[in-house]
């Protein structure tokens, strides 16, 4: 018995690791009823993998049998693996059991497609209905919604669930069409549609109804595999912006291809998984969202791809020189937040620090800048130690000899955002 | 001496307190009022190294007296600030009281927003070692593993850099409201324990049981292993054997961690 549930479970989370979205932040659900669990804050990881991504949800797949045929999808139909499928009250249980333990913040609940769509998403469905209604559980619930269910399904799915999400996995469509011939970008587009609206009318009425229920608070996200299709670092963050404006997303997220099969449409196994690649679609993704910058400031037509050597935003910097020298004393929060080296929170607190004195090289070191870096772009109450007028060429060959030797001792992979 | 002593204002003073949050607001507020030349703090039962030229003061905790130290501190500072005084007294590090003295002695020195003011030595210190403090609190809050007993309770060692316990009762009071749970600060030998209505500080006393050594079997549930195992289990199988760096995961969990962590062990 219990050993049937291992298998199961190996198989499960196995096939479930590639998805890498973990977050468990964003939603509002309180423990109201005196059952057990919230989903308040920020969300928690309660682990590291060995690879060094946060574990803060069970992250499973209610079954891996599926009638679909992705090529960059280990569960796909033509792959020779074993299958198997938990059963509605085995889910529940390991949530509760995990849960109660402190191991986990909630469920993250996804399938393969079994029979259809509505079939499959009615069975995620009342795993979520039942951890909330009969076992008053309040943690954290993401459902992978499946392309083509009904409306009406969806509509139960936001009742219990607090983040909703269906995976584009593929940025281009052309690259959709040759990957994942069984899909359509039309069933997977209609469902966001219909949570967005669903989101914002739901929003709208709990404004004048204190008492109206939640619905999907924590919103949609998605996921996109890099490097699975040839597509450029602009292809990838032009879609996501796309999705970040036109339909509400919360979170896109980036997961390297972890090659999986030796179709010759995929790269082959063995080739190294893009982990920096997926580091700098990062680190763009945040610039976007926190700092201001328009996606067409840092990819475009002229410049399709990130810089693997630097980060985005210093590459910015580098080649519109012409915003800096930024004075720290007196520029806005918008233009100091554009110096590499200066992070967000760094940003504001030099703006509350400078109305008491004027600002030196030793107090911006103290509130944390990495000046190794600001230091090429910024002036402040101290004399200038260093030459100016240096070339881009010249500041990024200092930057980068300076943090080679750092680059080098983490294999080659960079993993802080502005560093 | 007592406190109510007179003190010529330029002599140093080494103030001795009761080691409770209290204790310390109190003698912040005798400090403060009194005009002391303030050269150290120390705890009554512990000898402190204070130096030889101050003169020791004894205070007596008064809790109205801390009351409006923290009420004045609430007018002049988001409250933010002043749970991060509170938190650089949980770090129980060396100095820090006189740290925390000297900081809110410049938050009601009138500056606006004095808070805010990072080239500040002593607000930047409140700053960093609260944040210190809050990381770990955090690190608790993820790295508690409850193991069911046999009637029930769920129960979890842990073995804190800083005195983070009693930060933490209330995300675990209000997240498992629906279970007795006790968490345990092996080091500091104290826990808080909840009975699915309050949460309660308490000391076990271990020693006299023949108790530790009785099989563990007997003390846990029976579905224990069961879960821990799974655990395990997923554990193992969520890794992405491609993507390894052991690196960023000991940094992530720092080895000082493992050992109550089931995953881990
Ligand atoms: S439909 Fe989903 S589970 Fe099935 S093969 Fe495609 S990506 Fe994999």
């Amino acid at each position: 018995m219990s050993e049937r549930l291992h298998e199961k479970l190996e198989i499960l989370a196995d096939a479930a690791k590639y998805d890498v979205s973990c977050s468990s932040s964003g939603s509002k659900r309180k423990n109201h009823n005196k059952g057990l669990g919230e989903a308040t804050g920020s969300g928690i990881c309660h682990t590291y993998t060995e690879d060094g991504r946060c574990v803060s949800l069970l992250k499973i797949l209610l079954t891996n049998h599926c009638i679909f045929d992705c090529a960059y999808c280990v569960t796909r139909k033509s792959n020779d693996i074993k299958r198997a499928a938990f059963t509605v009250q085995e889910v529940v249980d390991l949530t509760m059991n995990f849960y109660r333990r402190n191991y986990i913040e909630g469920l993250f609940l996804s399938s393969g497609i079994f029979k259809n769509a509505d079939y499959t998403m009615e069975r995620l469905v009342s795993v979520a209905k039942k951890l909330r209604t009969e076992n008053k559980f309040n943690g954290y619930i993401h459902l992978k919604t499946i392309p083509g269910a009904s409306d009406e399904l969806m509509h139960e799915a936001g009742l219990w669930a607090d983040r909703l999400s269906v995976n584009i996995e593929i940025p281009t469509e052309s690259g959709l069409k040759l990957l994942a011939p069984d899909k359509n970008i039309k069933d997977m587009i209609e469902p966001m549609t219909y949570l967005k609206k669903e989101i914002i009318r739901t929003k709208e009425e709990s404004k004048i109804f204190k008492s109206a229920p939640l619905f999907a608070p924590a919103g949609q996200s998605t996921q996109m595999i890099i490097g699975a299709s040839g597509e450029s670092d602009k292809d990838i963050m032009h879609t996501a912006n796309k999705f970040y404006k036109g339909f509400n997303l919360k979170r896109v997220y980036y997961s390297g291809y972890v090659p999986i099969s030796n179709d010759n449409r995929l790269p082959e196994l063995g080739s190294a998984v893009p982990v920096l690649r997926e580091n700098r679609l990062y680190q763009t993704d945040w610039l976007m969202r926190f700092y201001g910058f328009h996606v067409q400031e840092l990819l475009n037509d002229q410049f399709p791809n990130l810089d693997p050597e630097i980060d985005p935003k210093l590459s910015w910097a580098l080649r519109n020189m012409a915003f800096f020298p930024v004075d720290v004393n007196t520029a806005d929060l918008q233009l100091i937040l554009r110096v590499p080296g200066i992070g967000v929170q760094s940003a504001q607190k030099i703006v509350g620090a400078r109305r008491f004195n004027k600002l030196g090289w030793d107090h911006l070191k103290k509130i944390g800048i990495a000046l190794n870096r600001a230091k090429y772009f910024i002036t402040c109450n101290s004399p200038i130690t260093d030459r100016k007028d240096y070339t881009e060429a010249k500041i990024r060959q200092f930057i980068l000899n300076e943090s080679r030797s750092k680059f080098l001792t983490n294999g080659g992979q960079q993993y802080n955002l502005f560093g | 001496m007592e406190a109510s002593s007179i003190i010529f204002s330029d002599k140093p003073v080494n103030v001795s307190y009761d080691g409770t949050w209290y204790g310390l607001l109190t003698a912040v507020f005798e400090a403060y009022s009194k005009k002391w030349n303030v050269s150290g703090f120390s705890t009554i039962n512990h000898e402190s190294q204070s130096d030889f030229f101050a003169e020791k003061v004894i205070v007596v905790t008064d809790e109205a007296k801390a009351q409006r130290v923290w009420l004045g501190l609430k007018k002049k500072v988001p409250k933010e600030n002043c749970i991060q005084l509170y938190r650089c007294y949980l770090s129980e590090m060396p100095g820090m009281e006189f740290a925390i003295f000297s900081c809110i002695k410049f938050y009601f020195s009138g500056f606006d927003s004095p808070h805010l003011a990072y080239g500040n030595a002593d607000v930047l210190k409140i700053s960093q070692t609260s944040k210190m403090v809050y990381r770990e609190k955090h690190r608790m809050e993820a790295f508690v593993r409850f193991q069911r007993t046999a009637d029930d309770l769920y129960y979890a060692g842990i073995e804190p850099d800083f005195n983070v316990i009693p930060l933490l009762s209330q995300h675990f009071a209000e997240r498992y409201a629906d279970q007795n749970w006790l968490i345990y600060d092996i080091k500091r030998k104290y826990g808080i324990y909840y009975d699915q209505d309050k949460v309660e500080e308490i000391t076990l006393n271990f020693s006299n049981e023949t108790g530790e050594k009785t099989a563990v079997k007997d003390v846990f549930h029976d579905s224990e292993t069961l879960y821990q195992e799974l655990w395990k289990n997923y554990f193992k199988n969520v890794n992405i054997p491609s993507r390894r760096n052991i690196k960023l995961h000991v940094q992530h969990v720092p080895k000082r961690y493992w050992k109550h962590l089931i995953e881990k062990k």
